[in-house]
């Protein structure tokens, strides 16, 4: 459990950090989410005790990092990847933090191979991939086999096996019983990973929800028909009072309906369909409209639980969706 | 194993550890540096070079003054030297002084350049135990291989030059094995405290090799009347005079320090100094 209360960093007269409150859980993965600069570095050295905050506290199991007897043992951190000394080997860079807190050698070859790095354990780690650092660092974050996991953008720069890779370590570490608390700026990488998410921007916390009320709170859910008798399915639509969108490359698109629904309204009147699909919007895009107008949401920094940001409903106007990457289906 | 994506499920317990905890002190802050210390080219290259420098320069002016002396003493001119054939370990222990300031200065500023302070510091959050740390280890290891090299270098110049110069005394003896080394050993010492304060490399190196050769330099070009007194000071004060004081028992320059005198100056300035970091390293974000 880290507890945040208060949180402010200000770097002269910028505050890259505002009253910053929240609770991180154990036992479930928490996102934290923000666009670039809005203050998600800062907030995760102020953890560790690495920046001194300007005010506010951050509590780990109810003490300061500072009070932590062996604090690797309690908390392993991933910053950067390449926050380790080029010139030493993974198994030295490794062997010397383990030293630091009394954690057995042996644990050492352990987590090496738990991420995969056994064969180039004694390779200095300059000549590692990003992927390779990526996994160094969180060899060096697991060494300790702490209850908290910090991940600063640890898919950043890997190859989608090593993000596949990433996603499944968290959750079973979650499923452990640890707190884990990963950042990115990247949405869509959290809808796969995260149970519940904090988003900040400009350094105020904007929301602290459930991902799954996040999803059905921000996303707009809609189906997508195509037909080679387009006239004759936007007519039967619409005589049975659906609004329909015509959103290019010969689609409609329906709101507020199953496919259930539409697909036998299709056979009863005998359209062909060549496409009836759910599709959800891309949260993305909740994402960005929510984090554009940060500097609007004042006040709702404080409230530690169920603060819910007022951000707009998810609604772009009805037809400007034709970007065929946008929406993502529902089934994926 | 993998909790389903979307449906938080609180664990019903919080997981600890299973490796014991007990609180960390120094001990283990020093056998972590020493894996650090031990495990970078860098070290093996700065004293590699240091003691190939000391050896080579050290024994060659022994043995090109013990020639030149031989030569003189055959045209029956006065044979002896006054001063023992210690002094002369102070030609090597210029260039090794470059090698300990480098060593000193990457020791900490090499964290810095490649973020790994941030991993030290998580795992060791009290800095003045990583400094600490990081001090005692670079000053032992600097001191043993230095005093090593020193008294390898001064018992071979004794038997190369020793018939023909003064015996020399114990005092001497430890000035030129211990008390080199610990000069030596001071001076990468400051240089870490530096490191620590400028927190880059180039950047260090470059203040503490300006510190080591800029005051004689700079006198050098003193020639105005005027500038006298300054340029007094800066030759009886500069790093390389205060090293050739070290070997000497009577001040060899004006009425400046002698004997164990400069190791007492140096150790003073290196304490102020790494006072000065101590302090800033506990204030600063890393």
């Amino acid at each position: 459990m880290i507890e945040l209360e208060g949180l402010t960093k200000r770097f002269g007269t910028k505050t890259a950090v505002d009253h910053l409150s929240f609770r991180v859980r154990p036992g479930v993965v928490t996102g934290f989410l923000g666009p670039n600069g809005a203050g998600k570095s800062t907030t995760m050295r102020m953890m560790l005790d690495l920046d001194n905050p300007t005010s506010g506290t951050v509590r780990i199991d109810g003490k300061h990092y500072r009070d932590l007897a062996e604090p690797l043992k309690y908390i392993g951190a991933l910053l950067d990847a390449k926050a380790m000394h080029g010139g030493r080997s993974a198994y030295n860079n490794l062997l010397c933090l383990a030293q630091s807190n009394r954690i057995p050698e042996a644990r050492v070859g352990e987590v090496l191979d738990l991420v995969g790095l056994t064969p180039v354990a004694k390779k200095k780690s300059k000549g590692f991939s990003l992927g390779m650092g990526q996994r160094l660092g969180i060899a060096s974050a697991l060494l300790g086999d702490p209850e908290i996991l910090m991940f600063d953008e640890p898919v950043n720069g890997l190859d989608p096996e090593g993000i596949h890779w990433i996603r499944n370590l968290m959750k079973a570490l979650a499923a452990e019983g640890r707190t884990i608390f990963v950042s990115s700026h990247l949405m869509s990488e959290m809808a796969l990973t995260a149970d519940h998410l904090i988003v900040i921007g400009q350094g105020k916390l904007l929301a602290d929800t459930s991902m799954a009320d996040f999803i059905q709170q921000n996303s707009r859910s809609f189906v997508r028909l195509r037909s080679p008798q387009q006239e004759r399915l936007r007519d039967v639509l619409h005589g049975n009072g659906f609004i329909v969108v015509e959103a290019g490359n010969g689609t409609l698109e329906v709101d507020g309906a199953t496919t259930e629904k539409l697909g036998e309204l299709a056979a009863e009147n005998g359209v062909v369909l060549h496409e009836l699909s759910a599709q959800r919007a891309s949260l993305e895009e909740a994402f960005m409209q929510m984090t554009a107008g940060a500097v609007e949401y004042h006040a709702h920094g404080t409230d530690v639980h169920g603060a819910q940001a007022p951000g707009p409903r998810w609604g772009p106007p009805p037809g400007s969706d034709s970007d065929p990457h946008a929406p993502t289906s529902e089934g994926a | 194993m993998t909790a389903p994506a979307h449906q938080p499920t609180q664990a019903p317990y919080a997981y600890v550890s299973p490796i014991p905890v007990r609180r960390a002190h120094l001990g283990d802050a020093l056998a972590s540096e020493w894996t650090k210390i031990r495990s970078v080219r860098s070290t093996m290259w700065t004293l590699g070079v240091m003691i190939l420098l000391m050896l080579a320069l050290g024994l060659g002016v022994a043995a090109i003054a013990a020639a030149s002396q031989r030569a003189m003493s055959e045209d029956g001119q006065a044979a002896m030297v006054e001063e023992s054939a210690l002094g002369f370990g102070f030609f090597g222990m210029l260039p090794a002084a470059i090698c300990v300031i480098t060593l000193g200065v990457l020791t900490i500023a090499s964290e810095y350049g490649t973020g790994m302070i941030r991993t030290t510091l998580t795992a060791c959050p009290s800095r003045g135990r990583v400094l600490a740390a990081k001090a005692i280890v670079f000053f032992l290891l600097v001191f043993t291989v230095t005093t090593v090299t020193a008294a390898l270098v001064a018992v071979a110049q004794v038997a190369i030059v020793g018939d023909i110069a003064a015996e020399p005394t114990a005092s001497e003896w430890l000035r030129a094995t211990a008390g080199a080394g610990a000069y030596l050993a001071l001076l990468g010492l400051l240089s870490l405290a530096l490191g620590t304060l400028i927190r880059h490399s180039a950047g260090a190196i470059t203040v503490m090799i300006g510190l080591l050769l800029l005051p004689l330099v700079v006198g050098l070009f003193m020639l105005s009347e005027a500038l006298e007194s300054v340029r007094e000071w800066l030759f009886t004060y500069a790093i390389p005079s205060q090293m050739i004081a070290l070997y000497s028992d009577q001040p060899p320059f004006g009425d400046g320090p002698a004997g164990w005198e400069p190791l007492f100056i140096l150790a003073g300035v290196t304490a102020v100094v790494l006072g000065g970091a101590f302090a800033l390293l506990n204030s600063r974000d890393v």
